[in-house]
């Protein structure tokens, strides 16, 4: 029995030993997490302020804007995340959590923009591959208003969409709703579409011969909300994984196309074909000055009370802000980041070292 | 006599069946044989259609990983000016490590490429073939050996990913330049200083070393190898002892009543649980109860643990159970305790078994990511981890993380990557079979 009682003790003692939190001594570096989008942006700039200040670390999770977003909201202290990156702002119902929480000063930094862009293999042929949110809409939307109705989308082939385009199968590969990316394709372009051929009208009468809502806000979200819906029978895909899925989906179908971040394009552009946009081809420049209509701003987010307790928060906070890398030389921009106009770069740099709260 | 005319009658009725019987025998032998060579050809199938798969997948990841171990360097004659890289000539080393050796880099190509453009362009399009991270290359060899400052000494510099990819075939030549990664005047300067043997591929030890980086061309499984050995090192310290112990109590001390049979069941279950759950409770309650670092490996060894355990236990009861009674009535029958029978024949006896059933279970954990995502270790560290409580990722992580990056020399890193955790589980598994092969004893 001597034996068993050993080694149950041994157990039990590696086990308290893992959790005496004297073991677990102060957090030595900075805790971020969220965006995928925001991902290599922020690796990059880990990468340069840790050649800056070799003494401090920082540890860049992955997941998600909602995921970094609900981490970053989990509470105060040194089990909890210091930074939160997000591809989208914070909801105001995530504010009011994260309040509850005690995470009631939150620094919020808009450090630049990303466009979005739809491509093509760059093998395959479509001469003057321009689009516009009505052709987007007409070719992806679940119902599309033909004469004064709206009628499951008939469109099978681009060129029912629109004369100019070939005479392909319509599949396009959009980001699943996971991505931060799809609320952008969503407003900008679906919805923009929508206005245009008159769906959204439709369907606001639509909801109200409906009679469920009767206030008028929720009945003009409602009506939003179903230009947003994309087709069901196959045309239109959810990409639920990363731009990389995407492309493969595109080299596999020539005559697919898909939706990625500019930055990726970037990096691509000898395996794909990006289309205009109301005859607005996606570049930093084009993005910068709000031209090409389908961008968004990036965001990443600061827990105040941290500052000062975590060793290199307020370096990497001030680092990731500075000219040298969100500005239009910076790694940043090389990458594919669109760079704020410089008031706001100004303004952002004044409210970072002020430290102003939300 | 009447019997045995009875029998002589019986006997010529079969003789003259016994040509159609034996017609119908032979005919069910025929069928029988020919159903075991139908039962031998579908398994001779299944197995070369799994080969073939199997064949379809190294050969696919081989070729596209195997140039994941070499690695493009430009041979650059760096001039380290004690003018910027210790100005104040103190040799002081944290000084010496924010000097500006990306313009010492920069220097040195445009002399070698025959002097700095003056078009910020062209120059732009120049340094470009330089990596963003040699700079942390000169500054290494700068820290190691500071007496090297004033002189001009040749040191191999990481290109740029695209030249890399270029070189490897990743990215075609024959794209027109506009949509070309590297374009015609960068071009001609790869192919000016490959003539000239100063650019060349050559073993990427750095794939081992280096920690995560944002460029292929810099970034390696250093953190990610640690991460994974600590790991194991936990599971193998936990999971073993804790779930032999479950399995020696389950099966040899536990009375059978309706609650172990419910343990029973439950262990079952367990083992069939989707491993994200695990990364749940490994937030849940390594994280926020007990308040154990995010990202350390510890809590990624310790969700691991708790994964393997099922696996471990169920391993070990088959063990136990697959000892002959013999033996353990030999050892009652010379006098010997439970203890003693279980401690000194059972358990030796079933080691071998044991020891199968967790290296499997290991195999399994290293090369899992979705318990990982959730407690914050499917991240970027450049740290090295010296204890299990620092930051960390795993191999498995790296992967996942690289095939989703934009950078086209990543493609190959990936396949680079999977090629290392293969061999390495290669390896585990070629331990059980040969710990199998070395204990098993025959009776």
């Amino acid at each position: 029995m001597n034996k068993f009682l050993i080694g149950a003790v041994a157990v039990l003692s590696v086990g308290t030993l893992v959790s005496s939190p004297a073991l677990a001594d102060q957090r030595k570096h900075v805790s971020v997490a969220g965006s995928s989008t925001v991902l290599p942006y922020a690796n990059i700039v880990a990468e340069e302020f840790k050649k800056a200040f070799p003494k401090h670390k920082t540890v860049i999770a992955s997941g998600g804007s909602s995921k970094g977003i609900k981490l970053f909201c989990q509470g105060l202290g040194e089990a909890t995340i210091d930074v939160a990156n997000a591809s989208r702002k914070m909801k105001e119902k995530e504010v009011k959590k994260c309040a509850e929480k005690g995470v009631k000063e939150i620094i919020e930094v808009r450090f630049g923009y990303d466009g979005i862009v739809f491509a093509r293999d760059a093998k395959s042929e479509w001469k003057n591959f321009a689009l516009t949110p009505k052709d987007v809409y007409l070719a992806l939307a679940n119902v599309i208003p033909v004469g004064g109705k709206l009628v499951a989308n008939p469109n099978k082939t681009w060129d029912q969409v629109n004369p100019a385009f070939p005479k392909w199968k319509i599949t396009a590969y959009i980001p699943g709703e996971n991505h931060g990316t799809r609320e952008v394709f969503e407003k900008k372009v679906m919805r923009a579409g929508c206005k245009e051929v008159g769906g959204e009208k439709l369907h606001h009468a639509a909801v109200v011969a409906a009679g469920k809502v009767t206030a008028e806000k929720k009945i003009k979200k409602a009506a939003k909300k179903l230009c947003y819906k994309v087709r069901t029978d196959g045309a239109s895909v959810d990409i639920a994984g990363d731009y990389t899925e995407t492309l493969g989906r595109i080299d596999s179908n020539k005559q697919g196309i898909g939706v990625f971040g500019l930055s990726f394009y970037e990096n691509n552009t000898d395996k794909l074909k990006v289309a205009t946009m109301s005859g607005i081809s996606p570049s930093v420049e084009t993005i910068s000055t709000g031209k090409y209509p389908v961008s968004r701003p990036l965001f990443f987010y600061v827990k105040k009370a941290h500052i000062g307790k975590i060793p290199g928060l307020k370096e990497y906070m001030e680092f990731f802000t500075s000219e040298k890398m969100i500005g239009e030389d910076g790694p940043l921009a090389e990458y594919g980041l669109v760079p704020m106009p410089k008031n706001e770069f100004d303004e952002l740099n004044a409210a970072i070292k002020a430290q102003n709260v939300m | 006599m009447e019997a045995q005319e009875v029998q002589k009658n019986m006997s010529n009725d079969l003789s003259t069946h016994s040509a159609e019987v034996k017609r119908r025998m032979s005919k069910r032998l025929k069928k029988r044989q020919a159903a075991e060579k139908r039962f031998q050809f579908y398994g001779m199938a299944a197995i070369f259609t799994g080969m073939m798969f199997l064949v379809i997948l190294f050969t696919t990841i081989i070729s596209k990983g195997w140039p994941a171990f070499l690695q493009t360097s430009i041979q650059l004659n760096v001039n380290l000016d004690p003018e910027i890289v210790d100005p104040s000539g103190e040799r002081n080393v944290d000084k010496l490590m924010q000097a500006n050796y990306t313009k010492i880099a920069r220097t040195a190509l445009y002399a070698e490429l025959g002097g700095k453009p003056k078009n910020r362009k062209t120059r732009k399009l120049m340094y470009k073939l330089l990596s963003r991270g040699v700079d942390v290359q000169i500054r290494d060899v700068v820290v190691a050996d500071p007496s090297l400052i004033g002189k001009t000494v040749p040191i191999w510099l990481y290109a740029h990913g695209n030249v890399d990819a270029l070189l490897k075939g990743a990215i075609d030549r024959n794209t027109e330049n506009s949509s070309r990664l590297v374009k015609d005047q960068q071009l001609e300067w790869i192919d000016k200083l490959v003539a000239s043997g100063k650019m060349a591929k050559q073993f990427n030890w750095g794939l081992f070393t280096h920690p995560a980086s944002s460029q292929p061309e810099t970034a390696g499984l250093g953190v990610a190898l640690i991460g994974t050995f600590f790991m194991i090192i936990i599971v193998l310290l936990l999971a073993i002892p804790i779930g032999v112990a479950a399995a020696l109590y389950l099966e040899e001390f536990a009375p059978k009543n309706r609650v172990t049979d419910i343990i029973e069941v439950n262990i079952n279950n367990l083992a069939a649980v989707p491993s994200i759950v695990f990364g749940l409770l490994g937030l849940a309650v390594f994280i926020n109860f007990m308040g154990l670092p995010r990202s350390g490996s510890i809590v990624g060894g310790l969700v691991l643990a708790l994964m393997t355990l099922p696996t471990i236990i169920i391993a070990t009861r088959a063990a136990l159970r697959a000892v002959s009674p013999s033996i353990r009535e030999g050892a009652y029958g010379v006098g010997a305790s439970k203890m003693q029978t279980i401690f000194h024949h059972i358990l030796p006896l079933a080691f071998p078994g044991i020891m199968t059933g967790t290296i499997i279970g290991i195999v399994q954990a290293v090369g899992e990511t979705a318990p990982l995502l959730m407690i914050g270790m499917v991240a970027f560290v450049q740290d090295f981890p010296t204890t299990p409580m620092e930051p960390a990722t795993a191999l498995p992580v790296q992967i996942f993380m690289w095939a989703t990056s934009a950078e086209r020399g990543f493609v190959e890193r990936t396949a680079g990557a999977t090629m290392v955790l293969l061999a390495g589980l290669f390896v585990l598994n070629a331990a059980a079979v040969y710990l199998r092969r070395k204990y098993e004893r025959k009776w």
